[in-house]
């Protein structure tokens, strides 16, 4: 290369002050340049130390507890070296500008987004006041923001998620940075939305010259974006190159295994079972083959049954707090689950598919209609007969360590629920805890640790456990791999797999992951605005899409593939809907037309 | 925003009617309680008892009685003493109010500030001498109870060092009314506020230091850096900002709390005669009338705090706004 590169990392090293005075490395020997223009990515699972990397080129780190190594150049500064005052005179917000993963907590809530984006501006350049509102408005026109002159006096609360992205990107682009780090700027947000904000971000970089430094974990985001990419593992980086060359011929080992187990959309065109990840040998980097799952769902008579199923939330305010609207989150929703089968719940966030699966188990209890388990309706059952029944229906959550109590160890968590069930004595669920741990993939010992000495994925196989305890005959999966890094996330599929195999459990899987989903379903319904607009087997919905709303999703999931590149998906940008109505809003009766066995669409298809 | 204030009114109406009738009901459930027993005097005649009781009205159905005093408080204002015979409530109060209002306000302004700037120093020298120094003090100032600051400075100010040139411009102890110039009064109470605000400086400081340093782990903090803001407006436009509001609703409890009479170890230590005093001598007696009126005078003030330090919430954050 014979431009200077905007950004040239030199053997940096970052360690953190751990426990008892130790300092742990957590970057080691990190080398890499950025060409003016360019977009570069570091991608690597959680704990690699991408993040961190970042952190350091802004020098962000509390000085207190970390400690920064190495030579790093930004625009012809070097990092390192400058002080807070230099930082602040020279890079942050000058000549690098930074957007977070998190859009929801990024901008500070109780300022409107226009002072914040002129406090940006300000900062660095005097300017009048109204020279800066209309600068403001310039940017967030620029970054497609529907009525930027009249929003601009909104707070952030004001925004859904996608929109509070391209807030804090309006913000990044005050400066005119010559570079933009864009720490995992996609990964809270849903499919759709990501797919705009790549758009966006690929067309402003042409705009304005900008190189990037694209931070993530998800190798559709990496082939996507990246003109070249860094992979990091443990805080090195062990393989770089040209994406193009990268994804066609990885040299390491850990890189192909990266690869294999990303989930691919369309990789199962033409299988007729739900398909295990194949194994990856972490070695050699070889994929090993992919089985499928064994057995058929039993279709003679439904597990779970739910029909008319219509959650409503009361908006209140005003005087004496009177009820002002209604949140339709679950309208008329009918589907069934036959024993050993997986039906997908997918959908944005805000849908309603999280509290379909919250209003099956009656963990809120507005909701009507009917939800029969094996014959007999949960919502006409009084309450400790529901207690009784709801050993047949867990849940997997999303959250493992959210959802296990920090002071209880994991074999008190998983014998808990049986003995409460009187399903045996303390030392039988003792033994059949240890059974579930070896069929989870965990040590029987671990049953003695707490939920904090484990990492992500084996919490979440220690909730997998958890939840077999009480031989359920459903388990709500809700979110419960999103959380996972990719490795992980094949492994937990994998034993999900197993497990109906083995015990002929069906999965009520709910997700925003449609690659992962189509892997592990038999049927899926599409969710939209609390209403179910398709539903299907598996190839019929992904192959054959009927709804608008169902081929919008599914092209907008990120494959990776760096053909995709130049990709542009043009879709307009806009605020999620949430289905808010009116006090007495009596909702259209839908009709579903069926377009082949088993596959039905939302009549009003047509219309849309 | 009118129906919000509508709202907090009525509000306010149904919490005061609440405790009226809960402190009334107390009185007369108190075990061994006939008033006009105790308001014949010791041995008296059986007779005088019960001319007693018919001549307050005793003997009357409970609502009846009731309603009477709240009558006689509310609408005809002549609500008198049970113990001391003639004595009006109502004059009694609007005499002690003032001098209670004085001291609580000027200590909430001094403690506020104190509090603040304890609390945000520390925060931004975390770890480093100056927010030692500060959290050890303010540990030192919760823990010291306010009668005996109280009597400490009294020795110093009023006794020991009296007569040297630091104190000789103190004024004796007791409340110094307004009309009688307000140097006078500015002077009479500059060490009764010292002595009140003491403890919530100490407090206030804490809370904020470390509301402060919570909201540094925030993500918007980490934006505001990373946008290149300097030190200064990052700490006290973006982090103090959020990190008051916990500050805010203890002020209204505390503020309206200490004004209905909670400051009672103050103002007797500094011989004020405050609505804290005269509670506590009307709870001495059982003085019902007296009671009933000062605790009404309390709850108002507690409720008012309160629906003003909601306001000012919503002034703070926006999010609040939302229905």
């Amino acid at each position: 290369m014979t431009t200077t590169p905007i950004l040239s990392v030199r053997g940096l090293g970052v360690s953190f002050l751990g426990a008892r005075g130790r300092w742990n490395r957590v970057v080691e020997g990190l080398s890499f340049d950025i060409a003016p223009g360019e977009t570069v990515a570091l991608v690597g699972e959680s704990g690699s130390g991408k993040s961190v990397t970042a952190m350091s080129v802004m020098r962000l780190l509390d000085p207190a507890t970390s400690r920064i190594e190495g030579e790093v150049t930004l625009d012809g500064h070097a990092v390192l070296g400058l002080d807070e005052a230099g930082m602040i005179r020279h890079i942050r917000g000058q000549a690098a500008a930074m957007i977070f993963q998190e859009p929801m907590t990024s901008l500070h809530p109780i300022y409107r987004i226009g002072d914040q984006i002129i406090e940006a501006l300000t900062s660095h350049r005097p300017m009048p006041k109204a020279e800066a509102r209309r600068e403001a408005i310039a940017l967030l026109e620029r970054v497609r923001i529907p009525n930027a002159a009249a929003r601009i006096d909104d707070y952030p609360h004001a925004f859904s998620g996608g929109m509070r992205q391209r807030v804090m990107i309006a913000m990044a682009l005050a400066s005119r940075p010559r570079l933009l780090i864009a720490d995992e700027p996609t990964t809270a947000l849903d499919v759709t939305v990501q797919g705009e904000i790549l758009d966006l971000l690929k067309d402003l970089q042409a705009d304005y010259g900008m190189a990037m430094l694209f931070i993530t974990h998800d190798m559709g985001v990496v082939a996507e974006m990246a003109d070249r990419t860094v992979v990091m593992y443990r805080g090195r980086a062990i393989e770089q190159g040209a994406t193009t060359a990268l994804f066609a011929h990885p040299r390491e080992p850990y890189t192909r295994a990266l690869l294999a187990s990303v989930p691919v959309l369309g990789s199962m065109r033409g299988e007729p079972a739900p398909l295990r990840f194949p194994i990856v040998d972490l070695q050699t980097g070889v994929a090993g083959p992919a089985l499928p799952l064994s057995g058929a769902p039993d279709r003679s008579a439904p597990i779970l049954d739910v029909r008319g199923l219509v959650t409503r939330f009361d908006v209140r305010g005003g005087l004496f707090h009177r009820r002002v609207a209604r949140v339709h989150a679950v309208e008329d929703v009918s589907f069934s689950i036959f024993p050993g089968e997986t039906l997908s719940l997918v959908g944005e966030s805000g849908c309603g598919k999280s509290t379909t699966g919250r209003s099956i188990i009656r963990l809120n209890d507005r909701s009507t209609g009917s939800v029969k388990l094996g014959g007999e309706d949960l919502f006409a059952l009084a309450p400790e007969a529901l207690r009784r029944r709801r050993r047949d229906i867990q849940m997997i959550p999303q959250d493992p360590l959210a959802s296990m109590n920090p002071r209880m160890t994991v074999g008190a968590a998983l014998v808990e629920p049986f003995c409460e069930h009187g399903l045996g004595a303390q030392a039988d669920g003792r033994a059949k805890a240890v059974q579930l741990m070896e069929q989870v993939g965990l040590t029987p010992a671990m049953l003695d640790r707490y939920p904090h000495e484990f990492s992500g994925g084996q919490r979440q196989r220690v909730c997998i456990a958890r939840a077999l305890m009480l031989d359920p005959k459903l388990i709500i999966a809700d979110e419960s791999v999103s959380a996972l890094d990719v490795s992980v996330k094949a492994q937990v599929v994998n034993l999900l797999l197993d497990i109906q195999e083995r015990l002929g459990i069906a999965y009520l899987f709910i997700s925003h992951d449609i690659a992962v989903v189509e892997r592990i379903s038999h049927r899926i319904a599409v969710m939209y605005m609390g209403e179910i607009v398709e539903i299907g087997p598996r190839r019929e919905i992904l192959e054959r899409p009927q709804h608008p709303y169902t081929r919008h999703l599914i092209g907008a999931v990120t494959v990776p593939d760096p053909s995709r590149r130049h990709l542009r998906r043009n879709l307009p940008a806009r605020e999620l809907r949430t289905p808010l109505r009116p006090i007495g809003y009596q909702p259209p009766a839908r009709r579903y037309e069926e377009v082949s066995p088993g596959h039905l669409v939302s009549a009003e298809a047509g219309e849309s | 925003m009118l129906a919000v204030i509508l709202g907090r009114l009525l509000r306010m109406v149904v919490v005061m009617f609440g405790i009226s009738v809960i402190t009334f009901a107390i009185f007369f459930a108190t075990p061994a309680s006939d008033p006009a027993a105790r308001i014949a005097g010791r041995n008296a005649a059986p007779e005088t008892v019960e001319a007693v009781r018919k001549d307050f009205g005793l003997d009357r159905p409970l609502p009846v009685q009731y309603a009477l005093m709240m009558k006689r408080l509310f609408i005809t204002r002549d609500l008198t003493s049970f113990a001391n015979r003639g004595q009006k409530i109502i004059p009694a109060i609007a005499n002690a109010a003032p001098a209670t209002l004085s001291l609580v306000s000027g200590a909430a302004i001094l403690w506020m500030l104190g509090g603040g700037l304890a609390g945000i120093i520390a925060a931004a020298t975390r770890g480093r001498w100056p927010d030692k120094l500060l959290m050890g003090a303010s540990m030192a100032a919760v823990a010291m109870p306010v009668f005996w600051v109280g009597e400490m400075v009294n020795l110093v100010t009023q006794s020991r060092f009296h007569d040297t040139w630091a104190f000789s411009w103190v004024p004796p102890l007791g409340y110094a009314p307004l009309s009688e110039g307000a140097a006078l009064w500015f002077k009479s109470l500059v060490f009764p506020w010292i002595t009140l605000a003491f403890l919530n400086i100490g407090l206030y400081g804490r809370v904020l230091r470390t509301g402060i340093i919570e909201t540094y782990q925030e993500d918007f903090i980490r934006t505001a850096r990373a946008k290149g803001l300097p030190a200064r407006k990052v700490l006290l436009k973006h982090a103090t900002r959020s990190a008051i509001i916990p500050i805010v609703i203890m002020f209204g409890m505390d503020f309206g709390v200490l004004v209905g009479g909670a400051a009672v170890l103050t103002e007797v230590v500094f011989g004020i005669n405050g609505v804290g005093r005269l509670t506590y001598q009307a709870l001495k007696v059982l003085d019902l009338p007296m009671i009933m009126a000062t605790v009404l005078y309390a709850s108002f003030f507690v409720v008012v705090a309160n629906a003003v330090v909601d306001m000012l919430c919503l002034l703070i954050d926006p999010r609040m706004r939302r229905a």
